[in-house]
């Protein structure tokens, strides 16, 4: 375990929270905290979490199988203890992160979000986690990295999915560096208070909750900082179609389907479709994000 | 191979009629009382196109199995074709009705989604087909006619195998199945340059037998002009 006490903050051993943060990130999550926190509060309120079974029945998680059932059947065989996560790149201190020395060191909260798939469907998720922010200052962002790179453990032998070319093994994802460590931006570790089961991506994947299901990676084994743009899995096969960012639009149409309109898992056989928000309903948060930049094409 | 041939004879039509049809309410019933996963309506959908290729392969295999293993299916090709059609219908409301929803977006979508478009491409060519299975209009036509208004099932046919792999993510094993199925029974029906001669032969010599078989048939003409198309690449 890397020491995480690096800054000369002062505040630092006043708020045992904000110790393994720097400056910067200090700011950004206070920022972030205030708004998340009325905003968080809001949607708590007026959104209804999907039952359990169905958030863990109705999962893309392709190393297990293609179909939405595969990950619940086939999941189990996943080896999720021991793991760690290898912290790398331009940190500070890189290594492998035990996942029990992780969990020690974050604070859990719930946070309740939406989540939309680029299939048109959605769901609401009550995650139980902690800010990604907090896991990268663990090992330190330096001061050039701009991309945070993340890949999904590949094991043949545990997940019968890899064994066909459905995606360039292993899954591989990727983030801005300040939309890594935008205060909505966390790593999950468990759903409605239990720890994440194997098909929502045991034990810690990310949750992305204004981009499409897919950026949310799952299973996390490996973290890069870098400072150049990294390829990521769905991109890598269909280029046209899924781009680095993408963000939840209903303007932006994925050229197959149209992405205005999304069905809530749950409604039965006569589902109605509801619209789709922009940025998933966190608009207020994350468009600054993307100030000034052609979401057409930077889909 | 004759023995099997004889006993399919006593096989009657209405049968693989009712049997055909089942899954289709049986499947609607399973999504209305959860059987069918926490999402009924893609499952649905998804079943019944899976269930219009799998008719649709069996209605192209039969003049393959016929040639190359002596079976004989063609009494219930009539009704392998019909009921392909049925899922054809029952997988295209399904995403009218329960799936897309919004009229306007429907019709958007057929213009701008190929692989919608593909589908739709798919039906159109189906739709006279199914219109045209019935004896009046086998008589109507006349068996020449018939017989060339029925190859649009070979078009329709890739459509539909291509229209299943075009809607699938990233690089999946399953629709390339059905997509090489259907390839492979048509590539079967291509007469090899050279052996036009003796497969002419071998094509007069059927249109013989079917003829000669025709006391099984109620409608002479409907088994002359089938067994007469079949031969036909």
């Amino acid at each position: 375990m890397a020491k995480r006490w690096t800054n000369t903050l002062t505040h630092a051993d006043v708020t045992p929270r904000a110790a393994f943060l720097n400056r910067r990130q200090i700011m950004a999550g206070m920022a972030g905290l205030g708004l998340a926190g009325l905003a968080g509060q809001g949607r708590a309120e007026t959104l209804e979490p999907n039952s359990f079974e169905e958030i863990t029945n109705y999962n893309n998680f392709y190393e297990f199988g293609t179909g939405k059932e595969d990950p619940a059947q086939n999941a189990h065989r996943l080896t999720t203890e021991p793991w760690s996560v290898k912290i790398d790149g331009m940190v500070d201190r890189p290594g492998d992160y035990d996942f029990e020395t992780i969990m020690s060191e974050m604070t859990v909260e719930e946070r309740i979000y939406r989540l939309r798939c680029v299939e048109a469907w959605s769901m609401v998720v009550p995650w139980n986690g902690f800010e990604l922010a907090d896991l990268l200052a663990l090992a330190g962002v330096q001061d050039g990295a701009k991309y945070v790179a993340f890949q999904t453990a590949y094991r043949p032998e545990e997940m019968p999915g890899t064994r066909f070319p459905v995606l360039d093994w292993p899954y591989r994802e990727g983030l801005r560096l300040d939309e890594a460590l935008h205060p909505l931006t966390i790593m999950a570790t468990g759903i409605y208070g239990k720890p994440i089961p194997n098909q929502n991506g045991a034990p810690l994947r990310l949750v992305v909750p204004w981009k499409y299901g897919f950026k949310s990676i799952k299973s996390v084994v490996c973290i890069t900082l870098t400072d150049s743009q990294p390829p990521t899995a769905w991109n890598m096969a269909i280029p046209n179609e899924y781009g680095f960012y993408s963000n939840v639009n209903p303007n932006v149409d994925h050229p197959r389907w149209s992405q205005a309109t999304e069905r809530r898992i749950g409604g039965g056989l006569f589902a109605k479709r509801q619209p789709t928000l922009m940025f998933n309903g966190y608009e207020e948060e994350v468009a600054g994000l993307y100030e000034g930049m052609d979401l057409t094409r930077n889909f | 191979m004759q023995q099997i041939n004889s006993a399919l004879r006593h096989v009657p039509i209405w049968l693989v009629y009712l049997l055909g049809v089942l899954p289709a309410p049986a499947l609607l019933y399973a999504g209305v009382t959860g059987g069918l996963g926490v999402e009924p309506i893609e499952a649905l959908e998804q079943r019944l196109g899976e269930l219009a290729l799998q008719f649709l392969i069996a209605g192209l295999a039969v003049t393959p199995l016929r040639r190359f293993t002596g079976l004989n299916l063609m009494r219930f090709r009539r009704a392998i074709g019909v009921l392909t059609f049925y899922y054809v219908c029952c997988h295209l409301l399904v995403w009218l009705l329960l799936d897309v929803q919004i009229p306007a977006q429907v019709w958007a979508d057929i213009l701008k989604r190929p692989y919608i478009t593909i589908g739709m491409a798919a039906f159109v060519l189906l739709l006279p087909l199914a219109l045209t299975s019935n004896n009046l209009a086998v008589r109507r036509l006349g068996p020449l006619r018939w017989r060339r208004l029925h190859r649009l099932v070979y078009p329709a046919a890739v459509l539909g195998g291509v229209h299943f792999v075009m809607l699938s993510k990233g690089f999946q094993i399953e629709p390339r199945l059905y997509l090489a199925a259907i390839v492979v029974l048509l590539a079967l029906r291509l007469r090899l340059p050279g052996r036009g001669a003796t497969r002419g032969a071998e094509s007069r010599q059927a249109r013989g037998r079917s003829r000669g078989e025709s006391v099984h048939n109620p409608v002479g003409k409907a088994s002359d002009a089938e067994s007469a198309w079949s031969m036909r690449p």
